[in-house]
């Protein structure tokens, strides 16, 4: 699994733009799907056939898309201006490198060094209006030959394993929930299950509206990337939750309060299967879960999340034990396939 | 339909918690109905034939109150809670709790916090235990705790209660269903979950209806007191008719009926525009592909504080003019 979400992390697919990853995807499902098919808006929904049907619909959802920036200005110098694609914190962004479009044009977001800074300007970080990506061109024409407005850039890939069993990326959140629904896709299930990879998570949960209208499940399950506090200065009250303590289950965010008995049938499934997990407290973020719970007549929803460090940054930092508890819980989950929940 | 209003407050209802609120009203709605359900996200569906099936009425009151939900146990057993809904932090403190499971507490805030700091973080709940470890014996992450019950009676048949907001428009639902002597239309009254943080039950259970007319119930802030400026509804002046709030303008079909039902039946009636807030109107005008959505609204002084102040002539009001529209319908 860790093999083929480092695959995933690499592909070029901010908000809008999941045809990359989407591919890889599809060409790993597509001998094991009993179906498949992609919707107006690019969202990939997958049924699996078990080897008998619960009564009732289950669907395991993850997002392709990841933050990134969109270009909407080139200057007479070559330079290009950008505007944020989802949450990012300004002060992740200077001085990263990115990939820019199909072309995969590298460029270098750029920051004045320190000795040009005015007194004034010192240890403040500029707005994104006036930061601009460098790829090395010399004027507006030599620039415009590789890259267009409207192109869409990425933090450049840079998947690593470090530390004790850690692993960084960019856009781990959600590329890891990806895998997970695929290694589940390659196996023989013992109900019948939905999977979608959907668009547009981080501009709003709009892909995920579109399939929780259009498949109408009676169970929702997101598997997603949450923040995990456990650093320097924080007080453990305002922790969110830490790496390897396991997967994080959800009483509510800043989108969703969670269906109450469905919580309680993971927490037992967990227990049952010994799987350490731990409860995020604080109340804050959101996925898609609060589009699926509205969507329709509505859904039963709850959310299995990865502690992840430095969220929406370019170095999202998860614990490999984390993600296999989270497989391993996934996959006891669909071998109970809900009944009573 | 006192008994209604005293029942309805005392029962524990926080947004996402509505499921003792929810058993009180079945029990009391069950005579009248002719059909009862509960949907998926917990909004309890009371349906009523009527002499003209081919339209569907909707009447909705939200169950949810604002409270709080527990985040985190410090280690010597004070309990760290973030807000359910816009509650006002500053009115709430120094006052006593109740949790879901009955869990007494007193909620009160970092000492030496300077009064514009107090946010919900600053907030912790005392149930009196010495350490993490007595307190979770008794509470978990993810429990709801909300201000302890009040009511009491003031002069000329004013009442003072935490949670009016939106107990009164359960109450004035109720009230109603139990006074129709007939509804022109199929009539659905909907008592909703998870208002008070983005009219997030109404939008699925409008959904499932798809009415042709819809009403909120909700409160809406009486100006008529020191320091209000620009507000025009005032307690005892009668029911308020919304003309729009920060989620919607009203239909002009239903403020126009909702106006002259009370012309005809010499209701006590006001206009009202809130600039702040939304009610579950919004998502009944929206559903599907739309429908002729409007509000009645009981004034109500100090809004999301412990003491919620109504006047019980308006509550009637605002009953008998929704008794109107469910018997004699738009026309």
């Amino acid at each position: 699994m860790i093999k083929t979400i480092e695959r995933y992390c690499a592909c070029i697919s901010p908000s809008g733009s999941e045809d990359e990853i989407r591919e890889q995807i599809i060409g790993d499902i597509k001998n094991h799907a009993t179906s498949w098919e992609v919707d107006e808006t690019g969202n990939l929904t997958v049924f699996k056939k078990g080897a008998k049907a619960s009564g009732l619909k289950i669907l395991f959802s993850a997002h392709m898309d990841e933050i990134g920036f969109m270009i909407k200005y080139i200057s007479d110098e070559g330079y290009l201006y950008f505007d944020l694609i989802g949450g990012i914190d300004r002060r992740v962004v200077a001085g990263r490198r990115v990939v820019i479009g199909g072309n995969r044009i590298t460029g270098v977001i750029a920051s004045k060094a320190i000795h040009l800074q005015k007194p004034d300007e010192k240890g403040i970080c500029v707005p994104i209006s006036e930061m601009y990506i460098d790829i090395g061109c010399t004027d507006k024409e030599s620039a415009s030959g590789c890259v267009s407005v409207g192109d869409i850039a990425v933090f450049k890939p840079n998947f690593e394993h470090f530390g004790d069993g850690l692993i960084k990326s960019k856009a781990i959140d959600d590329r890891f929930g990806c895998a997970v629904l695929v290694e589940l896709i390659k196996r023989e299930l013992p109900y019948d299950t939905y999977f979608a990879f959907v668009t547009c998570e981080e501009v709003g949960t709009d892909g995920a509206k579109q399939v929780g209208y259009r498949l109408k499940p009676d169970i929702a399950v997101v598997f997603e990337s949450t923040t995990a506090g456990d650093i320097a200065d924080a007080p453990k009250s305002r922790y969110a939750c830490s790496l390897r303590s396991g997967p994080v289950l959800s009483h509510m965010d800043g989108g969703t309060i969670y269906d109450k008995a469905l919580l309680q049938y993971i927490k037992n499934v967990a227990e049952e299967n010994n799987i350490e997990y731990q409860i995020k407290n604080v109340i804050a973020g959101g996925n898609d879960s609060s589009a699926y719970q509205k969507s329709g007549i509505g859904t039963r929803v709850a959310v299995i999340s990865a502690p992840t460090r430095y969220i929406h940054s370019a170095n999202n930092v998860v614990a490999e034990t984390d993600l296999e508890s989270i497989r391993e819980l996934a996959s006891a989950l669909l071998e109970r396939g809900f009944i009573n929940a | 339909m006192l008994d209604l209003i005293k029942k309805f407050t005392a029962a524990f209802s926080v947004t996402g918690e509505e499921t003792a609120l929810r058993s009180v009203i079945e029990k009391e709605a069950a005579i009248y109905a002719d059909g009862i359900s509960t949907d998926p996200m917990g909004n309890l569906i009371v349906y009523k034939k009527g002499e003209n099936s081919g339209k569907k009425l909707m009447i909705a009151a939200h169950m949810d109150e604002i409270g709080f939900v527990v985040t985190y146990i410090e280690d010597n057993g004070f309990i760290r809670v973030s807000n359910l809904g816009g509650i006002n932090s500053i009115s709430s403190s120094y006052h006593t709790v109740r949790f879901n499971n009955g869990t007494p507490g007193v909620l009160v805030f970092d000492s030496g916090t300077k009064p514009e700091d107090i946010k919900a973080n600053k907030l912790f709940v005392d149930i009196g235990a010495r350490s993490a470890k007595e307190a979770g014996k008794k509470i978990k992450i993810g429990d709801t705790c909300a201000l302890t019950p009040v009511f009491q009676k003031l002069m000329n048949n004013r009442f003072t209660a935490k949670a009016f907001d939106d107990r009164i428009g359960c109450a004035v639902a109720l009230d109603s269903l139990r006074n129709a002597k007939k509804t022109k239309y199929d009539t659905y009254y909907v008592f909703t979950v998870q208002e008070e943080v983005g009219c997030r039950g109404s939008k699925t259970a409008s959904f499932s209806i798809m009415p042709d007319y819809a009403v909120a119930l909700d409160v809406t802030t009486a100006g008529d007191v020191p320091g209000e400026k620009n507000q025009p509804v005032s307690l005892g002046k009668g029911a308020a008719i919304k003309i729009k709030d920060n989620s919607v303008i009203c239909s002009k079909v239903i403020v126009d009926r909702l106006t002259a039902l009370a012309e005809k039946h010499k209701i006590k009636y006001q206009y009202e525009i809130l600039t702040a807030g939304g009610t579950d109107t919004s998502s009944m005008q929206l559903a599907g592909a739309g429908c002729d959505a409007g509000c009645i609204s009981i004034p109500t002084r100090y809004i999301h504080t412990p003491m919620e102040t109504i006047d019980f002539s308006d509550v009637k009001a605002c009953s008998s003019l929704l008794t109107a529209l469910t018997e004699e319908g738009m026309e």
